[in-house]
């Protein structure tokens, strides 16, 4: 009997190594295509080569776009996490009736389809004049990226001893002392998570971008989709390969943030 | 009032304060556009916006035989103001939508017109001399429906249905519709990358969560960083591998297992693969956090009664995991009804989704009306859904963490 | 509370550029080695003599386009647009156009007799037509029969997404010779017919939309035939050392046309471009770019008669080649649309 337990086991995990490969296997196949010499995009490679990338450095177009994508993603980044980190704040103090409500509102713009908010947001948008300007952008982007900061500020904030609170309120500080010298370095990881949630959802994001952007405009992923539909080739490799890289980075340090934060909490109880 | 009362007000008055920004912000940029696009998907004002003495006029009409000369008088001095702005097309492009042709009518008409109006033309005679049309009931029935300025035939054509002249409902074209086709196929779509989601994510999760510390926090990146992926980045790289001559094929002929490339891409099997690789981390997550909930003992003391291990897991394990992949499947299927660009690089004509077609009525055929009103369909289905899936997960926990 | 405040403004004044400065003339034309064609022979030397910046974006055509452009008001981005036949009447009696005051670009006389209209200037004369890898298809296909052929010639096919003179195609395929086509159209049967002979096709079509598209998909391999505009298919053999044919007969003859939106503040850069591109001299250089034919009169004597002979305005190429009816499609487009937008849905 547990002799079959055993293979039974062993066959789910080796399946959940197949589906775990299906995962990843696609993202890593494309990186060495974007360092080889021929334009064909497949295997075997015929040689090592650094042209694409030069290619790609070499264009003004994709400059502006990294361009364009940086100012949007930090723009959002500086207006969606004061926001959530807020509202997760403002959330923890107090309960309410329709607290709940509130929070299904505050998440909703991650599950209603962001074709439907790009439409919304451009017909209204192309009334007030907003259209076709990276504030437009910024402020759409805002909307989807603050459920993050407010998802990841709650979770450290749900984590927060409450002791320490008291502790520190009974040693005399005033309500905000005890905001900046304690709830705020321990929440920090959870901030920083959120404020990396809030730029890798607008860095990422094409629907909103195509109908809120003019040529002068154009982020990364709306050139990227160009290149993808028009002209795919390895420099397009290229750019999928640097942009895998910024998220394998920003994936580290996320990961990184939630260990320590959780090292954080153990320390304390 | 007591001082903890008073504390306890000001806390509370300090909450509301604290989360006041974000609501604003959202109403502003979030709520009130998609409040927009709703009334966008019942206002009809395009054909009064440019015929406004007709629209005023044909309300006296009783809807039989032919309006009164007035009426033809209002058309004449409306389009003659149109031909002037050349807004005329706004109009035309509004009858269009109701009876096909109406766009020549109109455009027709607006050219044979003389530039200023003058008093004394009869144009109950006129009009119908420059164009028939105007001598048959059809256009005028066309121009009161679309007076505005609140209709439902927007609502009825994402539907595929419209009014006939006695206000009736029916179908809108008699060769069969395309919007409902198009919902359908998006649920079934939906409906099927959430099983094989589902499928898939049940062994992921079991490996995740049995193996050791160090390995399992590795794979959990391996998990994680296709969700940190730009979708536009996975998209090409499955152009890349389902090509005709892609990666997977050059790979299935090179190893003799196939003479001739599968087809792959542009059609439902590419949609399929693309979609259920993007959509899958979302249903290990809330399948492994439930797993990561069942006692271990409790399965081991079903195996020592003597519980075989398929029924083990289908009467002790599956059901206390449940909530994990009921919250994972309606997250996924959720998610999987948005999907634009995806379907558009992978897939063929008969492969879009509703909100390719909402994309595609926003900025290439330009009927907001239209487009708003499949928007309101896919935004009432999706809060539908989200409303089940807070059923199901309870408020406090929709985030992933 | 003043950190926030200076936060909030610094955050402003980082994403306020967008809407205060003022837009820069835009030209928007069909992208792809097209554009980059065009920018070498018409607006880099523009910008050069006239020291003016420009700015450039690129559209994969549709009335609907132009029309939400127009109805976006003053937030259009777009200034000076190259747009198709059926989209240049539409749109000049929708009002989505400026009429053009030739005294502003020296008048309409030097383009070839009955280009140059109302709203628009000619700005291109190109053909599309079909191309096969000549050496994947030893003896390649020879007509739209061909084409539709999928046993003879196996393989996917591509075909730009839209009724637009696919069901021209369509029913020369099905043996309507190219001087009764719209005449064939005209009548609903005729409608009827190139949608049934498009059915017969359809599961092996893979719909393009924008015109590096058709090369990418010939040169992956994904498909064995496509429809393309004729330019990009010598520009593809060049640039990926390919052996793309082109198939003359059943081509069908088209003229862009450039238009200045409705409203545009840059109406006088605009002008002063067309101006320019009208130039014979300048015309001149730009048949040697993606063999695509002149419309200035003075400039057809320019170019040298070997390169003519490549254009779709030779003779010999335009034997058997059909002019696309602009009237038909002006009277039809919306509709057909929906029609093919249904049918291509199922």
């Amino acid at each position: 009997m547990t002799d079959s337990t055993y293979w039974w086991k062993l066959a789910g995990k080796a399946f959940g190594v197949g589906v775990l490969l299906f995962l990843i296997a696609p993202i890593i196949a494309i990186i060495p295509l974007s360092f080889n010499t021929s334009s064909i995009l497949t295997y075997p490679l015929e040689g090592f080569s650094l042209k694409w990338y030069a290619k790609f450095f070499a264009d003004p177009r994709w400059w502006t776009a990294i361009k364009n994508s940086l100012i949007v993603g930090v723009a959002t980044v500086g207006i969606a996490t004061p926001l959530g980190t807020l509202a997760a704040l403002g959330l923890s103090m107090t309960g309410f009736r329709g607290k709940s409500f509130i929070i299904a509102g505050f998440m909703s713009p991650m599950v209603v389809p962001t074709v439907i908010t790009a439409v919304g947001i451009y017909f209204l948008f192309s009334r007030l004049g907003l259209a076709n300007s990276l504030s437009g952008l910024v402020l759409a982007h805002t909307a989807l990226a603050a459920p993050f900061v407010v998802i990841t500020v709650s979770a450290s904030l749900s984590q927060l001893d409450r002791v320490l609170l008291r502790a520190s309120a009974s040693l005399g500080a005033g309500g905000l002392t005890t905001f900046w010298r304690v709830t705020m370095p321990l929440i920090m990881p959870g901030i920083v998570s959120g404020a990396i949630f809030a730029f890798t959802t607008s860095f990422d994001e094409v629907v909103v971008a195509i109908l809120l952007t003019g040529p002068e405009q154009r982020t990364l992923p709306r050139e990227l989709l160009s290149g993808t539909r028009e002209n795919l080739d390895p420099t397009v490799m290229a750019v999928a390969t640097l942009l895998i890289t910024l998220s394998v980075i920003l994936l580290l340090v996320f990961t990184a943030l939630q260990q320590r934060s959780s090292r954080l909490v153990d320390k304390d109880q | 009032m007591n001082e903890t009362t008073s504390t306890r007000f000001s806390i509370k008055a300090a909450g509301f304060l604290l989360i006041l920004p974000l609501v604003l912000f959202l109403l502003a940029v979030f709520f009130v556009p998609l409040a927009g696009m709703l009334r966008l998907a019942v206002e009809d004002t395009d054909l009064s916006s440019v015929m406004p003495l007709t629209v005023e006029a044909i309300e006296r009409w009783d809807g039989t035989g032919l309006p009164a000369p007035a009426v033809y008088d209002a058309v004449a001095v409306d389009l003659i103001a149109a031909k002037e702005t050349r807004t005329a097309g706004v109009a035309a492009r509004r009858l269009n939508y109701d009876t096909p042709s109406l766009r020549s009518v109109i455009t027709a008409t607006v050219r044979r017109l003389p530039k200023t109006t003058s008093t004394g033309t009869d144009w109950a005679t006129e009009l119908p001399a420059i164009d028939p049309a105007w001598g048959k009931p059809e256009i005028w029935q066309a121009i009161a429906r679309a007076r505005g300025p609140w209709s439902d035939f927007y609502l009825l054509s994402a539907f595929d249905l419209r009014r006939d002249p006695g206000g009736s409902i029916r179908a809108a074209r008699d060769d069969g519709g395309l919007y409902v086709d198009v919902l359908i196929r998006t649920f079934i779509i939906a409906f099927t990358v959430t099983v094989i989601c589902i499928v898939l994510a049940l062994p992921a999760a079991f490996l995740l969560i049995s193996t050791g510390s160090g390995v399992s926090s590795l794979l959990m990146i391996v998990l994680l960083l296709p969700l940190w992926t730009s979708v536009l980045v996975r998209s090409a790289a499955w152009m890349v591998i389902l090509q005709k001559n892609g990666l997977i094929n050059t790979l299935l002929i090179n190893i003799g297992l196939i003479g001739q490339p599968l087809e792959l891409i542009y059609n439902r099997t590419g949609v399929l693969i693309a979609l259920t690789h993007i959509l899958l981390p979302y249903a290990v997550l809330p399948i492994l956090g439930a797993m990561r909930n069942v006692p271990r003992n409790q399965t081991l003391a079903a195996n020592s009664l003597g519980a075989g291990p398929l029924r083990t897991f289908f009467s002790v394990y599956l059901p206390q995991i449940l909530p994990g992949i009921s919250a994972g499947g309606l997250l996924v299927f959720i998610l999987s009804l948005g999907y634009y660009i995806t379907p558009l690089l992978l897939g063929g004509a008969g492969d879009q989704l509703l909100p390719y077609y909402i994309a595609f009525n926003t900025t290439q055929t330009v009927n907001w009306g239209l487009a708003a009103a499949l928007g309101s369909v896919l935004l009432a289905a999706t809060f539908l859904l989200y409303a089940a899936y807070i059923r199901v997960v309870g408020v406090q926990r929709i985030g992933l963490g | 509370m003043k950190k926030v405040i200076h936060l909030a403004a610094l955050v402003a004044a980082l994403a306020v550029p967008g809407i205060a400065a003022a837009r820069d003339l835009t030209v928007v034309s069909w992208g792809g080695l097209f554009q980059d064609a065009q920018r070498d022979v018409f607006f880099t030397p523009f910008k050069t003599e006239t020291k003016a910046p420009l700015l450039e974006d690129s559209w994969d055509g549709g009335v609907g386009v132009l029309r939400s452009k127009a109805q976006a008001g003053d937030s259009n981005t777009w200034d000076l647009v190259e747009v198709e036949a059926e989209e240049l009447a539409i749109g000049c009696e929708e009002g989505l156009f400026e009429v053009l005051d030739p005294a502003k670009f020296g008048g309409t006389e030097k383009y070839l007799p009955g280009t140059a209209s109302d709203c628009g200037v000619p700005a291109n004369i190109f053909s599309i037509a079909v191309a096969y890898d000549g050496d994947k298809i030893a003896s390649g296909p020879k007509s739209w029969a061909d084409f539709w052929d999928v046993k003879a010639f196996p393989g996917k096919r591509s075909l730009r997404n839209g009724p637009k003179m696919n069901l021209e195609f369509a029913l020369m395929a099905d043996g309507v010779s190219a001087d009764k086509v719209y005449e064939t159209l005209a009548t609903p049967e005729g409608v009827d017919r190139a949608f049934a002979k498009l059915d017969e096709l359809k599961p092996n079509i893979v719909w393009w939309t924008s015109g590096n598209q058709p090369m990418q998909l010939l040169g992956s391999g994904e498909v064995a035939m496509t429809t393309s505009y004729n330019g990009r298919i010598p520009a593809a053999n060049a640039a990926d050392k390919r052996n793309f044919k082109i198939i003359w007969p059943g081509a069908m003859l088209n003229v862009d046309s450039w238009v200045i939106m409705k409203g545009s503040p840059n109406s006088d850069s605009a002008y002063k471009l067309i101006d320019f591109m009208g130039r014979p001299e300048v015309q001149a250089k730009w048949p040697a770019k993606l063999n695509y034919g002149v419309s200035v009169t003075d400039a057809q004597k320019l170019v040298p008669a070997e390169l003519a002979a490549n254009l779709p305005t030779a003779p010999e190429n335009l034997a058997g080649s059909l002019t696309l009816d602009a009237g038909f499609w002006v009277d039809n487009i919306d509709q057909l649309t929906e029609r093919f937008s249904a049918w291509a849905a199922k």
